[in-house]
């Protein structure tokens, strides 16, 4: 199994100048990018939605790549929008998947049948035309450039090391630089300068 | 001419306020009464249809279409706004989006009693979340589509256009 901030660490050489959207793995992501006007680290706005966001980024940009980094915990509550991505099949949208099999950040209880869940088929089920998924950190950096060259959609499954916070959310370290008002205008900005 | 003629909301009018008002996306999940304003939307290149199995899914979508500098409706009936609840305050009014969301008003009446629940709390959940909406029941009533449009862009929030015509309006 791996550990997210190594994910992070191979993933970042990668990046290019995609929209980046790092979702539950933004604590490590925001000490890699080297472009940070189109890192959308918008939190949690609402769980569940992270694959939804990176859909509607890929649509509104076919002319940027869109490096999605969702969670099984956000997945499993909504597994009805792989179906949408598929049937849009954006090529420009890379949906990578954090899995820790838990709810980390509420203490670690175990999502629904977290140790038999399959998210690569359940992609696949629903048309995504390449998955993949790894639990070694080796496998998934050789195969990067196979899955970053090629046109998406595309869906990776990553399973990752749960890193389990229990200490009370008002007490937890902001990680965060900017707020999410200033993460959508500097998206914005920097997305209208390159159209 | 017949009473539902008379009173009936084409859906050619609301696919040109749509266009008017430049839509590029449709986040939808189609209820019972909308099929012909499907059909004309699918038809229509000016517009892409992004179908949703959930309505709940459809907010993050279009927040991202608009963070990507597009304009994006949504298209989905009373009930399925109720089942987005969160969604609708994460993703679009935490966000600031401007965004019209086009609802079926399943169980309007103006006459008698309705003897549908989702009907009783529509216009109370939209008070209980701060959205203003505006009623359309006929073509008469369509230049309120463009009030809506120029409300959610001047306010940088959702605003919602309650389609109460349904049983008669978008259907052929």
């Amino acid at each position: 199994m791996m550990h997210t901030a190594d994910m992070m660490r191979a993933f970042a050489p990668y990046r290019g100048d995609a929209i980046l959207v790092p979702g539950r793995s933004g604590r490590y992501w925001i000490n890699l990018s080297d472009n940070q006007p189109l890192d959308v680290e918008l939190g949690d706005p609402a769980m569940g939605g992270h694959a939804g966001l990176g859909l509607g980024l890929a649509l509104a940009r076919p002319d940027k790549k869109v490096m999605l980094f969702d969670s099984e915990g956000d997945i499993q509550m909504s597994l009805g929008v792989l179906a949408t991505v598929a049937e849009q099949a954006p090529p420009n949208l890379y949906h990578f998947l954090i899995d820790n099999g838990v709810y980390a950040t509420t203490g670690g209880q175990p999502v629904p049948n977290a140790d038999k869940m399959q998210y690569d088929m359940i992609a696949r089920g629903c048309g995504y035309p390449r998955t993949y998924a790894f639990t070694e950190i080796g496998d998934f950096e050789r195969a990067l450039p196979e899955i970053i060259g090629a046109p998406g959609p595309v869906f990776v499954a990553c399973k990752v090391v749960p890193e389990i916070e229990n200490e009370p959310i008002g007490r937890r370290r902001r990680w965060q630089t900017r707020t999410r008002d200033e993460v959508v205008v500097d998206l914005r900005a920097a997305l209208a300068t390159a159209r | 001419m017949n009473d539902a003629a008379v009173v009936a909301l084409s859906p050619e009018t609301v696919l040109g306020e749509m266009k008017k008002n430049g839509v590029t996306h449709v986040v939808y999940l189609p209820d019972s009464e909308t099929n012909w304003l499907y059909l004309l939307m699918k038809a229509d290149p000016a517009v892409r249809l992004v179908g949703v199995n959930r309505e709940g899914h459809a907010s993050s979508i279009a927040a991202g279409l608009w963070l990507g500098g597009a304009k994006p409706v949504i298209l989905i009936q009373n009930t399925g706004m109720l089942e987005s609840g969160d969604s609708i305050r994460g993703w679009l009014m935490s966000l600031n989006v401007p965004i019209v969301l086009m609802v079926g008003y399943r169980g309007w009446t103006r006459h008698g009693v309705t003897p549908d629940t989702v009907a009783t709390y529509t216009e109370r959940f939209l008070m209980a979340f701060g959205i203003n909406y505006y009623l359309i029941e006929n073509d008469a009533d369509s230049p309120r589509i463009a009030v809506a449009f120029e409300e959610a862009e001047r306010t940088r929030r959702p605003v919602v256009i309650l389609v109460g015509d349904e049983y008669h309006g978008f259907n052929r």
